[in-house]
Order: C-alpha cells, then structure tokens, then sequence
C-alpha cells in the first residue's frame, strides 16, 4: 500500500518529521486507512466527469478597486520573529 | 443566578429574544449569566470566555437583541484568540473577523465566547483539540461528538442560548445529535467561508447548533448571504421563514437503505424508526430509496478532505503568525518541520500525510480524481433520489455518545462513524439533525435532507417531527 | 569520421516570461500594488494568507490576459481554472502559488514569428531580503520578507522553442515589451522587475532532428543579460558537448557580473508540486463579451504599424524604429499631418537625423515640433535649402525649436540656385583651376568635387552640389 520509503518521502513534502520508530507504524496506519478508501476503484468511473465544486454558479470576479491595507504593524503584530519593517526568517540559502 | 434567569436560560433562543424584546427579560442580565454560566463551565467547552459585557449591548429594537451567541473556535473574530483548536495558533489574534459571524453582530448579536473543537476540525469526538477534550453535558464521560463538540456542549449544558458551528463531513449534525440539539448545515455556498479557517474547502460550511428548530432557522437567516470575498458563496435562493408547520401530510420521506441498515446501533435504530411512525402519523409517506454510491462516500470524503486540507494547512509555517520553533542547525527546513511536528496534533498529521500521499505525482488520478469522480457519482444519486421523494431520513450517526478515549485509538474506526453524513457534504445539500430521542439515557439524532437550498424545506419538516416528538433539549442543563 | 570537436551546433531557445500586469489591486486580493513602497505596507489579510482568507480574482487582470491572449494570436479558453502549486518557501504565504496548470487562459498563438505555447495569469511572489547573521544560533543566516510584492497579478508567457540565437531572443523581446507596453497590460519595466524573463536552452548537432537536454537559465532582468546569459550558456553546453560530455538539465543561475554560471540545484528532493484544482474557487467562465470587450480595448500594435508604415514607403529599417518606439511613430504620425507628401524622408530625419542628436535618443531632449520637421524636408525636396543647410536648421530646432523657413532666412542658409547667380561663380572656379577644365573636358569627372567645393566656399554651402556640375557641364560644353 504504503510503505516506509514512501511515508518518509510524504514526510518531506509536508515538512513533518517522524521519529525513526514511528514511520512504520504511519506506514501501517495510512495503508490500513488507504485499504478502506482503495474499495472505490471497484467503481466504473469510465466517462465520469470530476466535481471539483457542487456550487452552480459561473464564478465572480473582483473589480480592480483597492481596499486600505493593512498597517504594518498589524501586519506584524502575529509573527514570532520581525524586524520593524519585515518578517524574519532563517535564510533559505542556509 | 435566580431562579427566573436559569428559567429564562432553559427557553430557546427565539424565546428569549422575545423576552428582550418585551422587556420581561433584561439583556445585560442574561449575557452576564451565560457569561458566568460558560467561565464556570466544567466540559471544557470554552477556549476562551470574554472578561466582560460590551460596555454597549445592541438594542432591544435589534434583530437579535443582544443576545450572545458562542462561535466555534475556527471562525476568525477580531482581536480575540482564534485558534482553532490548534497549539499552532495558540494566541493567534486575527485582524478581522468571519462574515458569517459579522452578520450576526450586525443583525445585534453578541459573543460571549470561542469553543473547543477537534483541531482544524479533524475530528468526530473533539478529543483532537490541543486545548483538551470537552466532555458531554448529558454524561461527562462520554464525547460530545466533533469537530464542533464545544459548541454543542456549550449549548446543552445552558452556557450559550445557541452557538456556531461548522460541518465539512458531520462536524455540525453529530455533535448536535450527541448532545440532543438541532445542527443545520445548509446547501454549501449559502454561508460565507470568509474568515472560517479552512479545513476542506470544497466542503467546508457553517452553520447553527441550536436548542429548536426556529432557532436554527433564525441563526441562518442572518448568517446566510453572498460574499463578495468568497468566490464559492452564493446564499440562498429564497429568504428563511419561521418553521410554523405541524402537518406532513403529502410529504414523501425516503429512507437510503445503505445509510440506515447494516452498521447503525439497534436503539439509534429504534429511535429512527419510532420517529419515522411519528412522521407517518402526521401524513408523512416513507419509502426506501437507493444511494447506491453512497458506501463509497467515506473513500471519497477520506480523499478529498484530507488532500484540500494539506494544503490548506501548508500557510502554517511559523512565519507570519503562529508558534514557532527553531531548528538546532538554524536552517529554514528545520525551522518548518520542527513548527509544525511539534505543533500539529497527531490527527492534523495523519491527514496532512493522507492528503500530501493522495495529491502527489503518480498517485493523483487514482486517488484524488477517483474520489472528485466518485464525488460525481454521489451527487447523482441524490439527484435520482430526490426525483422520487422530498426529503431524505437517516440517523445522523451510527451510535449514541461513546465513552472519551473508545475510539480514538483507531482513526479508521472514528472515520467511520461519519458515514451518514458525509454523502450530504459531498453532494453540497442541506441537512439537518433533531433529537429523535434517548437510547441508553443519552439523545440520538434524526437527519433530515433535502435538494440543493432546500432549507425551508427542511426545516418546516424538521419543526412538524420536533413538535411531534417532544424531545426535551434543556434536559442537561444545570 | 568526425569528431565531436568539428560538429556544428544549432541553438534552440525558448522563453518563460512573466509581465506583471498594471492592475491597480492584486490578482486575488483587494489591495493596491505598485514599486517602491515601503516594505510590508501594501499588504491585506489575503496577501498574508491570514487563516480563512480567500482569492477573488481580480477582473482587470483577466482582461489583460485575454488582450495579451489577442496579441499573440493565441486561442482563448472557454473558461478560466485555476490550480494549486503546492510547496513550502518564505515569500509563499499560503504553501502553494494560485496559478494556472493544465487549463491556461490563451492557448497556441503566433507572435512576432516566434509560435507562443500558452499565457496563464497567477500571484507573483513576495520578496525576501539576506538580513545576515541573527545572532542567536552560531554561523546562522537571516531574511526578511516584505510581501508587498507577493499577490501582485502576473501573466506568464511562455514560447515554443523557435529562437535560435541570443540575438534573436533579445530581439524578440523587445518587440514583446513594446507590444505589451502599447497595449497598456503592463509598464515592463525590467529594473522594477515588472519583466523577467527564463530561457531553456539546447544545442544539439546542425541538422538534428532531435532536440539535446535543455538547462534553464533563472531570472534575468534585462535584455543585456538575456544576450549575455544566453551567449554564455550556449558556450558552456558546446564545450561540454565538444570535450565529449553530456549536459545536465537543470537549473542555472547567470551572474551578469561574472559571467559565471552556476548551478541552482538544491539538496531538496525532485519537485513534487501536487497541482490540483484551487478549492476555493469556482471556474470563471468567459463569456464572448469579456473577448469582445479585450478586443474592443486593443490597440494597433507595433508590428501591425511597422507593416502601415512600409506601406507608406518608409524604409523598413526606420518603420520598425518608429513602431518598436512608438514615440518616434507617433512623432512621426503628427508630422505628417503637416505634409505628407514625402513620408520616407520624414521618417529618416526622424530616425537617422534627429535621433543622433539626442541624448540616449530621448525625444524629450529635442523642441523641434512634428510640423517643424515636416516643413523642413518640404524645404529640402523644393531646392530652398540643401541637405548639408537642413542639419544646421534641425541643429537650431532641437536647441530651440522655431519655424525652419525663418532658420534658414535668419541664418542665411537659403540655397542658392538658378543660372543667373551660379553661372559667373562657376565660371569664375573654372577659370581659376585651369587643369581641372582640361580633364572635365576629356570626360574625367573625377576632379568635379574641386569645382564644387569652390563653388560652396564662395556661396557658404548654400548651393547644390548636383546643380553646380549640370551647369559646369553647360559652361565645358558637355
Ligand atoms: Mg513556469
Ligand atoms: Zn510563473
């Protein structure tokens, strides 16, 4: 189903991190998980069209007017790590 | 608290607003004692209470009254902690508040405070929330269903006259049957999502849990609407009336074999049946219908929830709001990682992994297009359905109340216990619970649903079974 | 046999660029955007991916993308999908970009015989700043993040592989600036970042009908660069390809500075960017009148009036200056509403004369007007001044503007002309240069420029060179 190399690889993509002895048992859990939801490709999906939304609606658009922004210091009022003008982070080139 | 106010406290929200309204009642009072009433709450299902009344409550010339309303932890409210049940978001003060909540205060309500819930409102049970479980006003030993488990305890235990909630598979119709009250949630799009802190988009609506069905009629009155800062709002299509009918004659009710037989406890299926007789009495017809797809619902919903919220939850980084946490090497990735291993809660991981897994290359047309197609699929179904009968009946779920802890070892096990409400978010269509009765000593929940913005529909059925069946849903308030 | 060392290689380039679009607000968030602002001022709950905010996008931005869409002769879609592209970096507050992946907005199209692949509108990112060293963790590195920038609405432009040179590609791009600025979609301007542009670039053996591994080059900011970077990298692949090695695809990074180029390549794993449909929003359908409308606002673009001035006898060399700056084009335009009877030469006084003596050719340097102009080769083709008198008139009008007649009466620079006054100077030359008449009258016209020149030292240069060996020829009996 799923297997370890596939979990730490999942893991990654996510930005989490499992400690060594659990993968296994997140392997076991999302395969069992998985087990379950693999009984729908008993389905005949053949020509089926996706639902990506239920709404029956064309979707509306935003005229190009501004709003007030948000003060910058609001705007920084949440981050655990600002200077006064931005938001720290470590370098990504690091 | 006198005597008159816990009396007042045990009517419905719209009889209370009348009591305002005619001055027997006096707001300031009755926020006060819901105030007192929910920092003194002893089911946990507070994450946090106001200090004190508004300094000005709205009049009693306002739709509302002032009377206060809880809001589930996920809505955004400004400059109040918005943290969806999350240690991630821990303090988070938003700089904005939800429109749906908006609407409220602006039609004169109030809050006196935000509510527990599962974590991002992963959760059937509300023991996935960081800020610890919230126990069952009818039995504290037991959940109060989730993932708006506080907002219904809120309400059963008479610590808030009615609450909001939100439903993505059953977030609003389980708890509200868990704890004996009416949870709606209307045709998707009818609420606006603005400012309700995303879980799976696509599914995600708010909605009322409340102690009547005029309640919960009232509470979407107000809350519905177009928005123009959600795309996927729409409102509804004609205004909420006031539930007034006590007669079913000519309405046909069709009962889904597949969300009614195999997998429902015996004494929910007693309380379901029973109530159907009720239905019958009052001129109803019931029939069986088919869902045929509707056991592939789960599949689809445990995709496609899973996949939206993985990404919905990737802005929780650590960077522009949050708890975050540095890694030892000082590295950006670390930093990542490290915020959200130790900040999501275990089931917040498992679907983030499910959905990271269901999304990636290689796996996205047999898991996520599968289940978009599946999703398909059900709407058809109900379409069909919906072509034979007005409305459709199941139990809201497959038990009463479990004891906390029973299921939680065993996230398939939980998941399961979404399968009758899950197909109606799936198929965007509204749905109501009401108290059917006891099994057991504790409430079980009917499900009423309907087409596609359907909700007068609805809720006057709802409101003639209510009569009908005389549930009492003070009955755990102290 | 050949060795790898005498093969010829044929380059095949194709172009990524993004134009960020002169919307007022960004492409999915009310809030205004433009360069230079102070950092983190321009920024709303959206454009921070504040939990529960939504994309709306914005109307203005897709009217842009279909007139870009109309330039390039592209087909326009149906309808308007956007997708997710899901990975985690601090200048992408929500952990995905809102971008367009299977379903752009303009398909196939055909610019400047360059064949176009797609254009797409997305968010562009946010900025960040190398802040140094934190202080906090040993040998640690810091950014600071403005999100000013992130939001903003792009359109991405990306080519076939039909160039064939750096010359090409920087050529191309210039036409592509022009014509994007004519339609008013954007200021592209590169300093401020509001163009940039990627090459993926291949050689492979001439005559190949396969194409080799393609590197792309990251981000260049201006069209000596895109010349320069592209040159490089093509050196590079040739010598890795002559010296018997293969090419990496991969990503590079051009150092303007340097030369250098180097690779970008992380230690992150193969992107897995999990694209799928954006939940938060609902198709936008394009309607025939959004097209309709796109072309109602397009106007003549720079090769459609290259193309008009040709056809008016413009040399092509000055029509396609005059059109790739519409500036000269329109100067040009307004002169002839003067005269426009002689519209070649109007264009190459413009072109040839008037742009050499401006400062970096900047037309805001010069006060002749566009009829001063139009009058002045009037002048010049009706014998009233000679084409070396004309340079000191356009001289006097660029310092000062005025009326060219007045100049050349003012500055006595009136041609002179006719027999009456020209015969007795010529006369008087040949009679002074005795030799010269000898050879002249053998049929050596060589030595002429004598007789002319001092016919022009006698008359200040007022008179033509042409003229005076008609009647020197007269006066030798020729
Ligand atoms: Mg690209
Ligand atoms: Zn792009």
């Amino acid at each position: 189903m799923i297997d370890a190399k596939q979990v730490l690889h999942v893991a990654r993509l996510a930005r989490l991190e499992l400690a060594p002895e659990d993968v296994q048992p997140m392997a076991d859990e999302l395969s069992s998980i998985l087990g379950h939801i693999e009984k729908m490709s008993s389905l005949d999906l053949d020509g089926v069209e996706p639902t990506t939304h239920v709404v029956p609606v064309e979707g509306v658009l935003r005229p190009d007017v501004a709003e007030p922004p948000l003060t910058r210091e609001v705007a920084l009022s949440q981050a655990p790590k600002h200077t006064e003008t931005g938001f720290l982070v470590p370098s990504p080139q690091a | 608290m006198s005597d008159a106010l816990i009396d007042a406290i045990k009517t419905t929200a719209t009889e209370q607003i009348a009591a305002i309204k005619a001055g027997t009642l006096d707001a300031r009072e009755l926020f006060e004692a819901y105030r007192s009433r929910a920092a003194a709450d002893t089911t946990n299902a507070f994450t946090y209470v106001a200090p004190e009344a508004p300094a000005e409550l709205p009049g009693r010339d306002t739709p509302l009254a002032g009377l206060p309303v809880a809001i589930k932890d996920l809505f955004c409210t400004e400059g109040v902690p918005s943290q969806a049940g999350s240690r991630l978001l821990e303090g988070y003060l938003p700089p904005y508040t939800a429109t749906s909540v908006q609407k409220l205060l602006d039609a004169g309500s109030t809050s006196h405070g935000k509510t527990n819930q599962d974590e991002f409102a992963m959760g059937s049970s509300n023991e996935n929330s960081a800020f610890g479980p919230t126990l069952n006003p009818w039995d504290p030993t037991r959940v109060p269903g989730g993932s708006s488990g506080g907002s219904a305890a809120a309400v059963a235990a008479g610590h808030a006259p009615w609450a909001m909630g939100t439903d993505t598979g059953g977030s609003i119709r389980q708890p509200a049957a868990f704890c004996g009250l009416v949870g709606l949630k209307p045709t998707y799009g009818s609420i606006s999502r603005f400012g309700m802190i995303a879980f799976a988009s696509s599914l995600d609506q708010a909605g009322p849990i409340t102690r009547s069905v005029a309640d919960a009629a009232l509470m979407l009155s107000f809350m519905e609407g177009k928005d123009d800062r959600d795309m996927t709002s729409i409102g509804l299509r004609e205004p909420i009336e006031t539930p007034t009918r006590t007669d079913l004659t000519g309405l046909r009710i069709g009962v889904p074999e597949e969300l009614s037989g195999e997998g429902i406890d015996p004494g929910v299926r007693a309380s379901f049946e029973a109530a159907l007789e009720e239905a019958k009495a009052l001129g109803a017809t019931v029939t069986q219908v088919h869902l045929p797809n509707a056991p592939h619902a789960l599949s689809a919903y445990y995709v496609l929830a899973p996949a939206e919220a993985s990404s919905n939850l990737s802005r929780f980084d650590g960077v522009r709001y949050g708890n975050r946490l540095e890694a030892e090497d000082g590295s950006l990735i670390g930093m990542y990682t490290r915020t959200r291993t130790e900040n999501f809660g275990a089931e917040v991981k498992r679907r983030i992994m499910l959905g990271t897994y269901a999304l990636s290359a290689g796996f996205y047309d047999a898991s996520y297009g599968r289940a978009q197609r599946v999703r398909t699929k059900i709407v058809e179904d109900f379409a069909a359905a919906f072509a034979e009968v007005d409305v459709i009946a199941t139990p809201t779920a497959p038990t009463v109340a479990y004891k906390l802890g029973e299921k939680s070892s065993d996230p398939l096990e939980m998941y399961l216990g979404d399968f009758c409400t899950v197909p109606m978010s799936l198929a965007g269509i509204p749905a109501i619970s009401i108290p059917s009765g006891l099994s057991e000593g504790l409430p079980v929940g009917l499900q009423l649903a309907g087409p596609a913005f359907s909700e007068n529909l609805i809720l006057g059925v709802a409101h003639a079974l209510e009569q009908k069946l005389g549930f009492d849903t003070a009955g755990a308030i102290r | 046999m050949s060795t790898a060392t005498e093969i010829e290689y044929e380059t095949t380039i194709g172009l990524e660029i993004h134009v960020q679009l002169a919307t007022v607000t960004k492409m999915f968030s009310p809030v205004a955007t433009y360069f230079g602002a102070e950092p983190n001022t321009l920024i709303g709950p959206v454009d921070l991916g504040l939990p529960g905010t939504l994309p709306v996008p914005n109307a203005q931005a897709i009217h842009f993308g279909i007139m870009l869409g109309l330039a390039f002769n592209c087909e326009i879609a149906e309808r308007l999908v956007f997708h997710r592209k899901n990975y985690f970096y601090p200048d992408l507050p929500k952990g995905y970009q809102i971008s367009q992946f299977d379903e752009p907005l303009c398909g196939p199209g055909n610019f400047g015989g360059v064949r176009i692949h797609r254009v797409h509108l997305e968010e562009d990112a946010a900025k960040s700043t190398h802040a140094g060293g934190s202080g906090r963790i040993q040998g640690s590195d810091s950014s600071v993040v403005d999100f000013n920038r992130g939001g903003t609405s792009l359109a991405e432009i990306v080519t076939e592989p039909d160039i064939h040179s750096a010359e090409q590609a920087s050529e191309w791009l210039r036409l592509l600036r022009t014509t994007v600025r004519q339609l008013g979609v954007s200021d592209v301007n590169m300093e401020e970042g509001s163009l940039r542009c990627d090459a993926n670039i291949s050689i492979a053996p001439k005559g190949s009908t396969e194409l080799g591994a393609k590197t792309e080059l990251k981000n260049m900011n201006s069209f000596r660069f895109i010349e320069r970077g592209i040159r490089a990298e093509v050196a590079r692949q040739t010598a890795i390809l002559r010296s018997g090695g293969t090419v990496e695809q991969e990503t590079l990074h051009f150092d303007p500075r340097t030369e250098a180029i180097t690779s970008m390549r992380s230690k992150e794993d193969a992107h897995d960017y999990r694209y799928f449909p954006e939940p938060d929003m609902v198709p936008v359908v394009v309607t025939t009148e959004m097209v309709e409308k796109a072309r109602a606002a397009m106007p003549e673009l720079p090769h459609e009036r290259e193309e008009r001035f040709i056809g008016l006898g413009v040399e092509p060399g000055a029509a396609r200056q005059m059109s790739w700056r519409p500036e000269l084009g329109d100067l040009f335009e307004e002169a002839l509403k003067t005269d426009d009877s002689n519209p070649k030469a109007v264009a190459a006084l413009i072109c040839n004369e008037l742009v050499a003596r401006l400062e970096d050719g900047d037309l805001t340097h010069s006060k002749a007007s566009a009829a001063s102009l139009a009058q002045l080769v009037a002048l010049v083709a009706d014998g009233k001044v000679t084409s070396s008198g004309s340079r000191t008139v356009l001289d006097k009008l660029v310092e000062g503007g005025g009326d060219p007649a007045a100049i050349v009466e003012s500055e006595g620079l009136g041609a002179v002309g006719g027999g009456d006054t020209l015969t007795p100077i010529i006369q008087a030359a040949l009679d002074a240069n005795p030799d010269v008449a000898e050879k002249l009258k053998s049929g050596d016209m060589k030595p002429i420029g004598v007789i002319i020149g001092a016919v022009m030292k006698e008359t200040r240069g007022r008179a033509d060179g042409k003229e005076v060996t008609k009647i020197a020829r007269g006066l030798l009996g020729l």
